[in-house]
């Protein structure tokens, strides 16, 4: 069934993104979006140290969401389901592949530095407030590839991520989960993306 | 054949469960007994085993799709009988919020479970959800939102089910990933749920089912 949900997946889905260089005056006033991010949160200080600034946004786009309705409306729960998985799950390796292009470009065009790594960070998680997201649309204009972001801040289509991917020194993404909202979180990826930064891509 | 109608429901045999509720009707069986016996008690072993892990979500949806099949059998039956459901809930994602997977699980677990779920769908204004309850006469509304930008949306629901003197009567439940039960009672709601089959548990400690 998990291989049915792939290919059901293949078959009305065509990820695309946007993504922007940014400058680190720029990407603050995104970052502080309209003033609700927790302080002290992890990208504040990271930022600062960083040496090139990406913001991103992808989609799988919305046949997916109309074929899991669909599915759902007629009691195919579980094929709805496994494509619900699918498609969040295709809409993250989307956005690494934003990432990985921005490193390739870096690379492509001399600007990578040895011992210098990439991470990506999303309005919502870790600190940095969702309504943040008016101001990254703002500069990003992913609207162009058929994203758009409603007045609740939330990006249609439905299987949409953005973010910044933030390049710098590896030793800046190292940083402790112990902020206050550490203790809503649910699955405190920081530690599984902080070990990946240490294997060589 | 209640346990054999059971049994079909763990294998997730649609056409077996509608098959044995046709014999089961044609052999005058009381249909409280086929929806108690033999749909609502496969469920909960469905249940029990999803939460011990021995079988998986799609194993219960699979089965939740057989006991539909049987529901779609059985239903007019129960209704002509004048037979009700063990509750009935209003259950829809809020206002401003598209995310519904996990309201749609909510709604399918409860089915399963044998309450009565009318499925407002998503983007739900907190009006709709009150007016609903009242028209359906509904025990419990059950609200889900993924962000929190739209959290504040199931404050205004449970504002205006006190506005229109509902507290007591109607109970509201809660539930989407950043929600919490800390939340729940800031706004006066009556439980948080963390997911489907708790939603079930939380549902039947308020309306008091065994
Ligand atoms: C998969 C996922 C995605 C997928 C798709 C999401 C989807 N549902 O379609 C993708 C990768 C596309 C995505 C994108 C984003 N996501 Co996201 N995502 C998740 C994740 C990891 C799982 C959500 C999910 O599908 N779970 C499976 C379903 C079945 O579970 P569920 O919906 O929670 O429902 C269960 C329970 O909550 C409960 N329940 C739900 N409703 C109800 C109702 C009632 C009445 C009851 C009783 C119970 C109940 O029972 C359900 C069944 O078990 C969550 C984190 C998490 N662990 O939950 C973040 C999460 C929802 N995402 C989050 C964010 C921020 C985003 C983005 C804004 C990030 C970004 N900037 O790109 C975008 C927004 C997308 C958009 N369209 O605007 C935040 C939202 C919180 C916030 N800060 O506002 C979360 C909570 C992660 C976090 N920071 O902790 N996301
Ligand atoms: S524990 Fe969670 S919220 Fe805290 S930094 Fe890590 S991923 Fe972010």
């Amino acid at each position: 069934m998990a291989r049915q949900a792939q290919e059901s997946f293949r078959s009305v889905t065509k990820p695309v993104g946007v993504v922007a260089d940014i400058r680190k005056n720029g990407i603050k006033s995104i970052y502080h979006g309209d003033g609700h991010n927790e302080s002290p949160a992890p990208l504040e200080a990271i930022i600062d140290q960083s040496s090139q600034l990406a913001l991103y946004a992808v989609t799988v786009g919305e046949n997916v969401s109309d074929e899991i309705s669909r599915l759902f409306a007629e009691d195919e729960f579980a094929p709805a389901a496994m494509l619900d998985a699918a498609a969040s799950q295709g809409a993250e390796l989307a956005a690494q592949q934003v990432e990985h292009s921005v490193r390739q470009q870096l690379k492509a065009s001399n600007r990578w530095i040895t011992g210098h790594e990439t991470m990506s960070f999303s309005p919502g998680y870790c600190g940095w407030h969702v309504s943040a997201q008016r101001k990254l649309f703002e500069h990003l204009n992913p609207q162009e590839i058929g994203i758009t972001l409603t007045d609740s801040c939330l990006m249609q289509p439905l299987k949409s991520i953005s973010g910044v991917i933030v390049t710098g020194p590896r030793r800046i993404f190292s940083f402790d989960d112990n902020y206050a909202f550490c203790d809503q979180c649910k699955n405190r990826s920081c530690r599984e993306r902080m070990k990946a930064i240490h294997t060589d891509k | 054949m209640l346990n054999q109608l059971s049994d079909s429901l763990l294998t997730g045999n649609a056409d077996a469960v509608a098959s044995l509720v046709k014999q089961a009707i044609d052999q005058k069986l009381d249909p409280n007994n086929i929806l108690n016996d033999g749909l609502i008690a496969g469920m909960t072993v469905v249940g029990q085993k999803f939460k011990s892990h021995e079988i998986f979500l799609p194993d219960v949806l699979i089965a939740a799709k057989a006991m539909n099949a049987g529901m779609e059998i059985l239903k007019p039956l129960l209704v002509k009988e004048g037979i009700p459901s063990i509750g009935r809930i209003v259950i829809g994602t809020v206002q401003g919020d598209l995310h519904d997977i996990g309201k749609n699980l909510v709604g399918i677990m409860l089915k399963g479970a044998g309450f009565e779920v009318i499925d407002l769908g998503k983007d739900v204004a907190p009006e709709t959800f009150v007016e609903a309850a009242i028209e359906n006469e509904a025990q419990i509304i059950g609200l889900s939102a993924l962000l929190t930008t739209t959290m504040p949306v199931m404050k205004k629901v449970v504002n205006l089910a006190t506005e229109k003197g509902l507290t007591g009567k109607i109970k509201i439940i809660i539930g989407g990933a950043p929600t919490t039960s800390d939340y729940a009672n800031e706004i006066g709601a009556d439980a948080y749920c963390y997911d489907g089959i708790n939603a079930v548990d939380c549902a039947r400690r308020i309306l008091g089912v065994a």
